[in-house]
């Protein structure tokens, strides 16, 4: 095992730069998410510690080998691809095998690791079929297996759950935090799927335009986004983003939310004459036992079970999703009041920085 | 019938003129000359049936048809692999993703639209020739080439030269295949510490081995079909000493010099099984080494 240290990477296409100055440390031993929208750099970046694509500008060091230019096949990492990537003319046994024999292993050694590797991935059926007869979660399976066999330092995951339907994706999510659980390896993972980061994830990375937003836990993004862009990624549904007015801001601010009215925050400095309010939809209250309350009409109502997402027209225009519980009952049409607790909202500047509070709020 | 008609004209009617041209230009002259190979038929005379004769004196007396058979067999096992393999490595070099590649593919390419002219091999004459341009060059630098069309012993390698710098079609349907290759599986092996020269043999050559297979049956026939270059560069005589009597150049004296036209259809018709056969042959063996992606099983 071992960790990985990103310093000052830079990494452009003739003009275009892709990552500019990223500086990260990943622990011995963690599962580190990468996660953004497509073409921040993700896939680049977990390219760039592969080996698959120089960099531009920096230094990789795995444990305490900088390995700029050490060629990928001798950084002990795995790599398991969004494609699978497995030889389709292949067999299972000679797909896992292939790399080990590149190594010149023993044969004995050789199939102990794929013996081993076919029972923690419950494949020892399939081990004579080709890629073309197995189902996309048995070929990912087998691409996990390819990357155990070679017990690496690290493992590096490509988006590899994205060409999986729903119900596959929820159930390898399981196996491979289980995996990850057993093994305790380092481990790395590119995904667009911010639910896939949040359930998987020991630290996630959230990155947009080759820029690192924010590192942390998954209950730290979730609680203290530090900007507007992370607060809208990460939490699904997304989070509500409402304009407020800075009406004072001696002590602290005093907010004037269209539909909710004014309220203060002190503690709170901002230069700012104007603020955005995020409210996740479950910080939202069905009724008036919040501080600050506004009403409006039911526009559409997402009934989802156990839960129910109620999407609300303020009486501004303004939609809000508010969550309920499922035992509750809405209709289109219907009068609503919501209402939220100021502390339990974030706050972001007009750079779109969060905005901390010192003290607790006070309702207008 | 009737409905298979209102269902199906519409198809006929635009296959028609292909049908007229298969069946008048095509499938008469191919049975007439089934039919002509058990005759004697000078084009002056009626045809004389003579039952299995000419295959029969084929097999058994004509030793110029074995010849014939020799230096073409030769021609094939030599030029084919050579070809694919001067094709394969053209492919691989383009594929790299070099600057202006379409001017490339069409430079490499133009040999294959020259190759089988006349005016080619008229040049390739005037550049193999005792003094021609390859020995004079060779002189400068004090080699006595030898005559390399008029010498028995070199004049075939000299053919399969020519048929080498023919690679142009097999190398486009090669590049096609190379860029068919799904990136991955190169990063996959690069991680899986295999070697450039094992990933050409790992994954390369078996991901590639349906076109190679469909290359190889392609420039089989068309190797045993060589004649243009072979009539120009031997003066149709196939000299010098036989070397270059290639099969389908003897069949062409047999019908058109000695108007000899049954035995010619006969020998015709003999090319024409020994190219099914190799075309069996290597359908027969491809299941032990062609990997289909989306083959059933």
């Amino acid at each position: 095992m071992s960790g990985v240290s990103l310093k000052s990477i830079h990494k452009s296409y003739g003009t275009v730069k892709v990552i500019e100055d990223l500086n990260l440390e990943i622990h011995d031993g963690e599962f580190l998410v990468l996660v953004g929208p497509s073409g921040c750099g993700k896939s680049t970046l977990l390219r760039m510690i592969a080996g698959l694509e120089e960099i531009t500008d920096g230094t990789i060091s795995i444990g305490d080998r900088v390995v700029n230019d050490v060629p990928a096949s001798q950084r002990q990492l795995s790599m398991v691809f969004q494609s699978y990537a497995l030889y389709p003319h292949m067999s299972v046994r000679k797909n896992l095998a292939f790399g080990l024999q590149n190594l010149k292993m023993p044969r004995d050694e050789i199939e102990r690791r794929v013996a081993e590797a076919a029972q923690i991935l419950q494949i020892g059926e399939l081990m004579e079929r080709k890629p073309r007869q197995l189902s996309g979660g048995q070929k990912q399976r087998v691409a996990i297996g390819r990357a155990i066999v070679r017990e690496p330092q690290l493992f590096l995951f490509d988006e590899p759950l994205s060409n999986l339907d729903a119900e596959l994706r929820v159930q390898m999510r399981v196996e491979l935090a289980s995996l990850y659980n057993r093994l305790g390896t380092t481990m790395i993972y590119v995904t667009h799927d911010q639910v896939e980061a949040m359930t998987m994830a020991t630290r996630i990375v959230v990155m947009r335009l080759g820029v690192i937003e924010q590192v942390g836990t998954p209950y730290e993004l979730y609680s203290k986004p530090q900007n507007l862009f992370v607060a809208g990624f990460i939490g699904s549904p997304k989070i509500n983003m409402i304009k407020a007015d800075v009406v004072h801001s001696d002590k602290g601010v005093e907010l004037s939310l269209p539909d909710f009215g004014k309220f203060t925050q002190p503690g709170m400095q901002t230069s700012d004459g104007k603020m955005t309010v995020c409210v996740r939809p479950e910080t939202f209250k069905v009724g008036d036992t919040g501080a600050i309350k506004a009403s409006g009409t039911v526009k559409l109502v997402e009934y989802l079970g156990s839960e129910i997402f109620v999407h609300v027209a303020l009486k501004s225009g303004q939609s809000v999703l508010v969550h309920a519980s499922g035992n509750q009952h809405f209709h289109v049409g219907d009068d609503i009041t919501i209402s939220v607790d100021p502390d339990e909202a974030h706050y972001f500047d007009a750079a779109g920085l969060r905005v901390e509070r010192t003290e607790v709020g006070v309702a207008a | 019938m009737k409905k298979f008609l209102q269902k199906n004209a519409p198809g006929y009617v635009f296959l028609a003129p292909w049908l007229v041209g298969f069946f008048f230009l095509a499938a008469g002259p191919i049975l007439a000359s089934l039919v002509l190979s058990f005759t004697k038929y000078d084009m002056i005379s009626p045809p004389q049936f003579v039952g299995l004769d000419q295959y029969i004196f084929m097999f058994e007396r004509d030793r110029r048809f074995y010849k014939a058979l020799q230096v073409t067999f030769s021609f094939v096992f030599l030029s084919v692999p050579a070809r694919l393999i001067v094709a394969l490595a053209i492919a691989m070099i383009l594929d790299k993703g070099i600057r202006a590649i379409g001017i490339y593919r069409a430079l490499y390419y133009l040999p294959s639209i020259l190759g089988s002219s006349i005016a080619v091999a008229i040049l390739w004459r005037q550049v193999f020739a005792g003094e021609g341009v390859l020995n004079t060059i060779l002189a400068q630098v004090g080699i006595d080439g030898p005559n390399w069309l008029a010498n028995p012993s070199v004049s075939l390698y000299t053919l399969v030269t020519l048929a080498m710098w023919q690679f142009g079609a097999p190398m486009l349907i090669f590049l096609a295949g190379l860029r068919s290759i799904p990136q991955d599986l190169y990063e996959a092996a690069e991680i899986d510490a295999a070697s450039k020269v094992r990933q050409f043999f790992a994954i390369t050559l078996p991901l590639l081995a349906p076109v190679i297979f469909f290359n190889l049956v392609l420039q089989m026939i068309d190797a045993f079909k060589t004649f243009n270059s072979v009539f120009i560069i031997s003066n149709g005589l196939g000299s010098p000493a036989d070397s270059l009597l290639f099969y389908t150049l003897y069949l062409f004296n047999e019908a058109f010099k000695f108007f000899r036209m049954g035995y010619a259809s006969a020998l015709a018709w003999v090319l024409l099984l020994i190219i099914a056969a190799f075309t069996f042959i290597a359908f027969m063996t491809s299941r032990y080494w062609v990997h289909y992606e989306n083959e059933r099983d």
